[in-house]
């Protein structure tokens, strides 16, 4: 891939003006996935309702500088399918060259994704449409002001899960979308972190440039649904990588592989959930062993996912 | 010349070579009762290479019309066909493939809606999506399910409508009835329904294009809205275009308003699809005995021909309403609403009653539409309401 001076150089497809909170984690995970795509090649992006498209698309401007398409909530996948399948249409029909080649890429949050959208995207990926998709996970319908995903964290406090004295925030454990995905047996399936951009614009290199349909759950942060500063997206991030809250796993062709955390820069879960509002109920005392549970959740997951990769 | 090859044919079967022959170049579609034959038979004409038609089998109704949307946005052809409960499974995708101005066609097996299930023809699907912005056409018989599916590409994809329209059968009734129906040639086909050239594709190659932006306050959700209005408005005279321009080439006429022995009726019965046969008969039969029936079906359905409606009914005594849905909470249903409103703009106040008849593909009995014109009669009379009643059943 590029060195980062290149990437630096290369053109935006998601350019500024558009009207996302500063430090926005989906943004910086849009950008990072379309330096991805190759500077000269054409690509069609598509998204489901949320945050990223009411804020890049307001009439009459639009951030993008592809040719973008909005259908609605649910159907990003379906959607960009459609898309991808006129492509091959207009090419028998001869309306389109054959060696014209053109990428497809849909964009959705974790409520567009894991939620509303699953079933759109499981479709899409069976049906083996050659399209890119997207998920920017900042594990909360944040569009409508941070009401709880099935992506949301355990313990983690949303408007509809609220912390009071009978409730410690979400009761559920977060959904594992991406083994989800990688049960399609789809040819390219990875989840990444924008806290790692190199790990993120390799990804997403290899999933633009496999055949057949590809799938990124990528890790973005949220300032306002997260309850910290604009700031500090990367370093929350990174610190989700760390304290083994955000795995890095692919899986190409079958093969599972992961890019584990250095034994040096291992950290408890405690400090991912410190700098986070979301989650300050749980350093009240009574909470410690809420903490522990988690901790205990996090080892278990990425150990599961260790195991797959052997 | 048109070549024509007479077969004996479902409605199903019509509207596929319908579909084979304007060659859409992505048809996304679901399985559902009692349309599937349609996806069917073109799935086979697709693993026969007769057609080069990306065919999407997806996953459910509403991915059918996302998709549909998808790529009808990109600048291909698109058809779909639907029925029932995947049609109000695309109830929000029907708002957006007519706001985004996409012409999309598709085709509706006109089917009860749940619950309790059902499977059979009536017309409680296609109600629901008559103010979505399509354009809806009701067919009769197989042979018309044919000639408008063929219409619907010319009208949806015309410059000036760049809206989607529905071309209906009544489910079972017309869907799966063999009828002698005439299918027309490729060729003749083709060059009626003329190529596709769409205004604003995403896959345009120089230009970008953006759909489904995004319309907050500020007016412009409001603008687009009343311009989607002014289009199916608009819309009429090309549906009458193209229906005729059709009618030329295959010898069938084409009216929005099909009216038969209206001119010095009496009696008229207002009806829509599959069931008009059997009110004409006993309308024949009426006249036989010297009392002047007549029956008006209407076959384009939106936008409604209010205006061709009115002229239709004029000369009545009454007016018998068949509406093989209902408008649950309302005066009347739907079409008796929209048949009401017609005559009462027209300054027309012939006293009407409205008949829910035929639901969840009850039998229309000659011995329930001659009940029908019976009350007709006693309405003119003054010895009736005219409340909304039943026909067929208990």
């Amino acid at each position: 891939m590029a060195n980062i001076k290149q990437l630096s150089e290369t053109r935006e497809r998601l350019v500024g003006g558009h009207r996302l909170c500063g430090g926005c984690g989906a943004s910086v995970a849009v950008r990072q996935v379309l330096l991805g795509a190759g500077a000269d090649t054409e690509v069609v992006v598509g998204s489901a309702t949320g945050c990223l498209e009411v804020s890049t698309t307001a009439l009459p401007y639009s951030s993008w500088d592809t040719s973008f398409i909005h259908n609605a909530f649910e159907n990003a996948a379906a959607t960009i399918s459609g898309v991808e399948a006129a492509y091959k249409g207009l090419k028998a029909a001869g309306k389109i060259a054959q060696d014209k080649i053109i990428k497809f890429v849909a964009f959705g949050g974790d409520g567009g994704t894991y939620d509303i959208g699953l079933q759109s995207l499981s479709g899409a990926l069976e049906r083996g449409h050659d399209f890119v998709y997207v998920c920017y996970d900042n594990n909360a319908y944040m569009n409508t002001g941070i009401q709880r995903s099935s992506a949301t964290p355990h313990y983690s406090w949303a408007t509809t899960a609220e912390v009071g004295a009978a409730l410690p925030g979400k009761p559920q454990r977060r959904k594992d979308l991406t083994s989800i995905v990688a049960a399609h047996h789809i040819p390219y399936v990875a989840q990444a972190s924008i806290g790692n951009w190199k790990d993120l614009v390799e990804k997403s290199e290899k999933a633009f440039n496999t055949p057949g349909p590809a799938f990124l759950n990528v890790l973005a942060p949220c300032p306002r649904g997260w309850r910290y500063t604009g700031e500090m997206t990367i370093e929350v991030a990174r610190l989700a990588f760390k304290t083994k809250f955000w795995p890095l796993y692919e899986v190409a062709d079958g093969v599972w592989s992961m890019k584990e955390v250095r034994e040096k820069d291992l950290l408890p879960i405690e400090e991912f959930l410190r700098v986070q509002g979301r989650f300050k109920h749980l350093f009240e005392p009574e909470n410690e062993h809420l903490r522990a549970l988690l901790q205990a959740e996090v080892d278990e997951y990425y150990d599961y996912i260790r195991e797959r990769c052997r | 010349m048109a070549e024509i090859t007479v077969l004996a044919a479902t409605g199903n079967a019509m509207v596929a070579e319908a579909f084979r022959q304007a060659a859409p170049d992505v048809l996304a579609a679901y399985p559902i009762t009692p349309q599937t034959a349609i996806v069917e038979n073109f799935a086979k004409y697709v693993a026969d290479g007769r057609v080069h038609t990306e065919f999407v089998a997806v996953e459910s109704e509403h991915s059918a019309m996302s998709a549909c949307i998808g790529a009808s946005a990109a600048g291909a052809r698109v058809a779909t066909a639907t029925s029932s409960q995947g049609l109000a499974l695309m109830y929000e995708e029907l708002h957006i493939a007519s706001g985004m101005r996409l012409p999309i066609v598709m085709a509706n097996a006109n089917r009860a809606l749940s619950a309790p299930i059902n499977i059979h023809g009536d017309h409680s699907d296609v109600m629901g999506a008559r103010d979505t912005g399509w354009i809806i056409l009701f067919a009769e018989t197989a042979q018309e399910a044919y000639d408008n599916s063929v219409i619907a590409f010319r009208i949806a994809e015309h410059p000036q409508v760049q809206l989607p329209v529905m071309t209906t059968l009544d489910g079972f009734i017309t869907t799966h009835a063999m009828e002698r129906s005439e299918l027309l040639d490729d060729t003749t086909v083709a060059a009626y329904v003329g190529a596709y050239t769409p205004e604003h594709p995403l896959l345009n190659g120089q230009t970008k294009a953006a759909h489904g932006m995004f319309a907050s306050l500020g007016g412009t959700y409001f603008e687009i809205k009343k311009a989607e209005r002014a289009a199916i408005d608009a819309s009429m005279p090309h549906i009458k275009a193209a229906g005729e321009a059709w009618a030329a080439i295959c010898g069938r006429e084409f009216a929005p308003v099909d009216a038969w022995e209206c001119e010095d009726a009496d009696y008229i019965l207002v009806v829509l699809g599959s069931a008009a046969g059997n009110a004409r008969v006993v309308a024949r039969e009426l006249r036989a005995q010297g009392i002047k029936a007549g029956v008006a079906r209407i076959r384009v359905y939106r936008p409604f021909p209010f205006e061709e409606l009115a002229q239709v009914l004029a000369g009545a005594r009454a007016v018998g309403i068949l509406d093989r849905s209902d408008s649950f909470g309302a005066q009347y249903g739907p079409v008796g609403l929209d048949v009401r409103s017609a005559l009462y703009g027209a300054g027309l106040l012939i006293p009407t009653r409205d008949y829910i008849y035929g639901l969840g593909g009850a039998d229309v009995t000659l011995d329930v539409l001659r009940q029908a014109y019976g009350e007709l009669q006693a309405l003119a009379a003054g010895e009736l309401d005219q409340s909304l009643s039943y026909l067929g059943t208990r």
